[in-house]
């Protein structure tokens, strides 16, 4: 299975001083161009654990993309060390993409035209996965996924959801010891995050997949990854629990109440009001906190109607880490 | 060793993905038996403009209409073969821009064999076919003596002219790695290159033919094989052995190609652009 690569299993990603410089040409007249370099990750440096399951969030064009590139070898870095179930991806990179599984949440690799099942057989064959063991993935997959009726459908029929519920089990079939998301909601209805969010879950738990996933949804996160890396800039800017990330963001989520009738505003403790509109309030309270005890209190006392929890969006966390420097952030 | 598994990894992938393509093609029937019908039709039309032009005159750059013919088939039938084989490299530029071609590059494929079957289809049979009726009028109507060695030569030209048209294929591919609009011209060249070569070389100025012979050597598709054919004289006074050149050109074009097509992915692997 490892191709007699020793890899030490906390080490099964590791970046080191990983550094990417793009040499961008920009048109600043007629014929005339002005060259500008951009590092678009700069001096990276972390592990993943094999069977580790890890967010990697930041606002767009900070570099998550740029590293999960380097990271599958279709870019090659311009600096540093980086290694993949003990392999340099952009110098092997065919050899490495037997062992890795990757999903463009924007992309599909799946064949338009034709019915889902033709996109997994030309699967099998590329990565000559064994009949056997391409028939149990493929099996463990639709049903799992739910995609029994989907696949003598062609994928250009299918629903967003559907098809990245398709994309995930064709990105599987080779049984890849780690698995990369870029953005994988992205786009989904609640129900279909929620199917690919269990499906994440339950793959990790039984299989040990080391999994690691781009996203603008913080529930992606919340719901599967017990660590959290932010980029920003091109630079490593916090790496631990997803808590941690909230502590050092000052993150708040709001609740926001629809109460029966016009009241003054809640008075609670932990948590404010920041806005009132009619018998509709906004309160914000610390994202570490729950909000149980919270709604607990407010329907107590409250003529209490309706509610929603809102969580903070990661541009808003990240603006707010660096307003307080985000001391000790980066472990 | 390692270039044999190479080469075997590479047609094994092209076969894989091509199946897919003709039974994606297949998913609209109607549209692929029309625009095969068309694509031989229009084809066709640029023969019909030759034959329209022999209405009027006895002899084109000295060359009569089933020599001419000789040439359009030789060039039809070769560009014919090459556009079928890895037509949709053109596409590369699309794909670097749109993102597509980083999905090629996670799969343990060459994206050479991958891009070269993309959109495959067989409605580029349209084309072969209405060049190898060309050609079959030429050749029944030629008063060519023919020995063995001419007989041999005409199988060699066609597949040595797919080939070098293969190899700018895959060098106007490699470009567009660089510059991801250019791919028209790329197609000034592949097709452009099989529209000149339908007529004879004594039509054009003494400098495009250096040119196409010594530049871009599309002059080995057809021309110097049939001067030998014909028994004309050779464009440029070229010696008589060129004729058989086409074969060595073909090979020496295709190796700069891969060179030229390794460049531009490791370039596009650097800039990521």
């Amino acid at each position: 299975m490892t191709d007699g690569d020793f890899v030490e299993p906390d080490r099964f990603i590791e970046l080191d001083g990983v550094e990417k410089v793009f040499d961008v040409r920009r048109k600043t007249g007629f014929l005339r161009r002005e060259r500008r370099q951009v590092r678009a990750v700069d001096s990276i440096s972390f592990t993943v654990a094999r069977g580790e399951m890890v967010g990697y969030i930041g606002p767009n064009g900070a570099g998550k993309s740029t590293t999960i590139k380097m990271l599958t070898g279709i870019l090659t870095p311009s600096g540093g060390r980086l290694r993949v179930a003990g392999i340099d991806p952009s110098r092997e990179r065919r050899r490495l993409a037997q062992r890795i599984g990757v999903v463009f949440g924007q992309r599909t690799t799946l064949w338009w035209d034709l019915p889902l099942i033709d996109s997994y057989r030309l699967v099998h064959r590329m990565y000559r996965v064994p009949d056997r063991r391409y028939r149990e993935n493929l099996d463990r997959c639709v049903e799992l996924l739910e995609l029994a009726d989907l696949l003598d459908v062609p994928v250009r029929q299918l629903s967003l959801g559907q098809r990245m519920r398709g994309d995930i089990a064709a990105a599987l079939l080779h049984d890849p010891e780690v698995l990369y998301l870029d953005e994988p909601t992205i786009g989904l209805d609640v129900v279909s995050k929620a199917k690919v969010r269990e499906f994440l879950r339950s793959l990790n738990a039984d299989r040990g997949t080391t999994v690691l996933l781009t996203t603008h949804d913080l529930q992606d996160i919340e719901q599967l990854c017990s660590r959290v890396m932010v980029i920003d800039h091109g630079r490593l800017v916090y790496d631990g629990a997803l808590a941690g990330l909230h502590e050092a963001g000052e993150g708040e989520r709001t609740l926001v109440v629809d109460l029966e009738r016009e009241v003054p505003p809640i008075e609670v403790p932990g948590a404010r009001v920041t806005k009132v509109e009619g018998p509709r309030q906004w309160l914000a309270f610390p994202a570490s906190a729950s909000a149980a005890p919270l709604v607990a209190r407010i329907a107590a006392s409250y003529p209490l109607a309706d509610l929603a929890v809102r969580e903070p969006d990661i541009e808003a966390v990240i603006a707010r880490m660096y307003a307080g420097e985000a001391e000790g952030a980066v472990s | 060793m390692a270039e044999t598994n190479a080469v075997r990894d590479g047609l094994r992938t092209y076969r894989m993905i091509a199946a897919l393509w003709m039974r994606s093609t297949m998913a609209y029937r109607a549209s692929f038996a029309l625009t095969t019908i068309v694509g031989f039709a229009v084809t066709g039309l640029d023969f019909v403009a030759i034959l329209l032009m022999f209405s009027q005159i006895d002899a084109l750059g000295g060359y009569t209409l089933p020599e001419v013919a000789l040439l359009y088939g030789l060039s039809g039938v070769a560009f014919g073969l090459a556009d079928l084989a890895i037509g949709s490299m053109d596409r590369l530029g699309r794909r670097v821009r749109d993102g597509t071609l980083d999905t090629l590059l996670v799969r343990p494929a060459p994206v050479l064999a991958q891009m070269a079957a993309d959109r495959f289809s067989l409605r580029r049979l349209g084309r072969i076919a209405q060049g190898a009726l060309v050609l079959g009028y030429a050749l029944s109507t030629l008063s060519v003596q023919w020995t063995p060695l001419k007989l041999l030569l005409l199988p060699v030209t066609l597949v040595s002219g797919a080939a070098i048209f293969c190899a700018v294929f895959v060098a106007g591919a490699a470009f567009q790695f660089v510059a991801q609009d250019a791919s028209e011209v790329q197609n000034a060249f592949t097709y452009g290159g099989a529209t000149l070569l339908q007529y004879p070389p004594t039509v054009f100025a003494a400098e495009l033919v250096r040119g196409v012979t010594f530049v871009l050597p599309l002059a080995f598709v057809n021309w110097l094989p049939a001067s030998y054919l014909l028994g004309r004289p050779y464009p440029l006074d070229l010696p008589r052995w060129t004729a058989f050149a086409p074969p060595l050109v073909a090979v020496a074009c295709c190796a700069l190609a891969g060179l030229a097509w390794r460049a531009g992915l490791r370039s596009y692997r650097s800039t990521g652009s």
